[in-house]
């Protein structure tokens, strides 16, 4: 019990305890790792209908501009992210990186425009560093907050735009990667179209006080289930989304980790506002001559689920060691083992049979294209 | 005769051959079982060793064997079948028979009612 004594709660804690959830530390935190349905069903929920995530461990940070105008956050944003923030929209959002020196990966986080600031979602884990970062790096020219009274709801899955709509109608004019502001029952809330699981699906900003009020009231309706970290784990690795810490961290570069996406036109090589983020020089080249290593999805042949950090090989016999597994479990959508990890580029093409090792045995396992499932996104 | 262990195995005592599984307490815990991984059949453990694999969505256990013996035989229908010891752990979900190196081993184990004492 003392061990979570000094845990931080979030403000549906109480909920979760009602709901019977399984609760465990998390990145400073007791958090529901599962409901009593189980992993499984609640995973197969969220890709059947909808699920309702509690992610208010996340750092919700107010990034504005001090001379009031939002370009000069886009700028100062832009020199710490390898991603186009001068483009971005306002009703917009977008995935970016935190880079360091090295041109490794200090944070994985969603930055949205919200016209007179930017609003910016990063890992629980490391919200402290990274205000530190953006308050050391750009706290000249921006005011930085970390949004410690709000919570954060995630609505994921095919059925959440129409349990979304009967609370607020307009939420089917958004696309993904939208931010809007709302009022669900009467409470004031900022949702974005995006998420963590694959799914279509929603991510609800709001003030802790009513986060309670507006879960119980999601939880109403007969197509919505609560969803732990468990399922939001294997969730997201069906869906070939990375997680810091395990998947990309300060070791792997946006290259190497299959990110080129996250990295616009404008910012590498040629473009108008080419480099000027940290570790820009590797990152630059890499994406014109490629990576020694590429993060890939990997499908075990057998039912055997392989996890990280498994060592994978070449050869069937464990002699040359090439890889590691970055995250694995069972996928219960793909209805089998999946797993994600590091290869060297001559390993890296689809269809490439690699070596896994599990409990001393050399497991077949197949390169195989991320993502696993079909993603439901509604661009 | 029926017995347990802490490590919240149980044995169904025939003679010297034991049938061995994990309690209900123990499959509620681990929650909704994909993978099952048994022994060879003539494989020999000590008491503690590594005997069997199961393995939910998020992650891997050992299940240990309770005493010194040989397996003499598997249950092919929880490896085809995971979700069986979720659903009946104590009867069809049994794991496999191990016979016993010393029979008298087994009375060290818990009976049911230290057992449920101890996951109280």
């Amino acid at each position: 019990m003392n061990d979570h004594a000094e845990l931080k709660t979030t403000p549906l804690h109480a909920l979760h305890l009602e709901l019977g959830a399984r609760m465990v530390p998390f990145a400073g935190y007791d958090m529901p790792v599962q409901y009593p349905a189980g992993v499984l069903k609640e995973h197969l929920q969220t890709r059947a209908a909808t699920g309702l995530f509690d992610v208010s461990h996340m750092g919700q940070v107010i990034v504005r501009a001090r001379s009031g105008d939002n370009a000069d956050a886009a700028r100062a944003l832009e020199s710490l992210v390898p991603v186009d923030v001068l483009g971005l929209g306002e009703g917009r959002q977008r995935y970016a990186l935190f880079t360091d020196e090295n041109g490794g990966i200090l944070d994985d986080l969603m930055i949205a425009n919200r016209g007179d600031h930017f609003f910016v979602v990063v890992n629980a884990a490391c919200k402290q560093a990274d205000v530190a970062h953006m308050v050391k790096r750009i706290g000249d020219t921006c005011e930085i907050t970390l949004l410690d009274d709000r919570a954060l709801l995630a609505l994921q899955g095919p059925r959440s735009v129409d349990v979304l709509a009967e609370l607020w109608a307009d939420v089917a004019h958004m696309r993904f990667m939208d931010v809007a502001e709302c009022h669900l029952h009467d409470q004031p809330c900022i949702i974005t179209r995006s998420g963590y699981s694959g799914e279509d699906g929603f991510e609800i900003s709001l003030p802790a006080i009513y986060a309670e009020d507006v879960a119980r009231r999601l939880l109403e309706h007969p197509d919505v289930q609560p969803v732990g970290l468990g399922a939001r784990d294997s969730l997201r690795l069906e869906a070939g989304l990375c997680l810091y810490g395990n998947d990309i961290d300060r070791t792997t570069s946006p290259v190497e980790a299959g990110l080129e996406w996250a990295i616009q036109k404008v910012r590498r090589k040629g473009g108008a506002r080419a480099g000027g983020f940290p570790g820009a020089a590797r990152i630059l080249d890499e994406l014109e001559h490629g990576a020694a290593r590429r993060r890939v999805g990997l499908k075990p042949e057998g039912k055997a689920p392989v996890r990280a950090p498994a060592a994978l090989f070449a050869d069937p016999e464990g002699r040359e060691e090439i890889g590691r597994v970055t995250s694995g479990g069972f996928g219960p959508s793909v209805e089998g083992p999946v797993a994600m990890g590091y290869l060297p580029v001559d390993k890296a093409a689809p269809g490439t049979l690699v070596h896994a090792e599990v409990r001393g045995k050399y497991l077949p396992v197949t390169v195989a294209a991320l993502p696993f499932i079909t993603p439901g996104y509604k661009r | 005769m029926l017995k347990f262990t802490v490590e919240h195995e149980w044995l169904q005592l025939d003679g010297d051959v034991a049938t061995v599984g994990i309690t209900r307490h123990a499959a509620e815990q681990l929650g909704d079982l994909v993978f099952v991984e048994l022994p060879d059949v003539g494989a020999t453990f000590s008491k503690g060793d590594d005997a069997a694999t199961v393995e939910s969505v998020k992650a891997a256990s050992e299940v240990y064997c309770p005493l010194d013996g040989e397996i003499v035989e598997v249950n092919a229908a929880i490896t085809a079948d995971p979700s069986l010891v979720n659903s009946d752990p104590q009867g069809a979900g049994w794991f496999f028979k191990l016979k016993l190196a010393n029979r008298a081993d087994a009375d060290t184990l818990l009976d049911e009612a230290a057992y449920l004492e101890q996951i109280a």
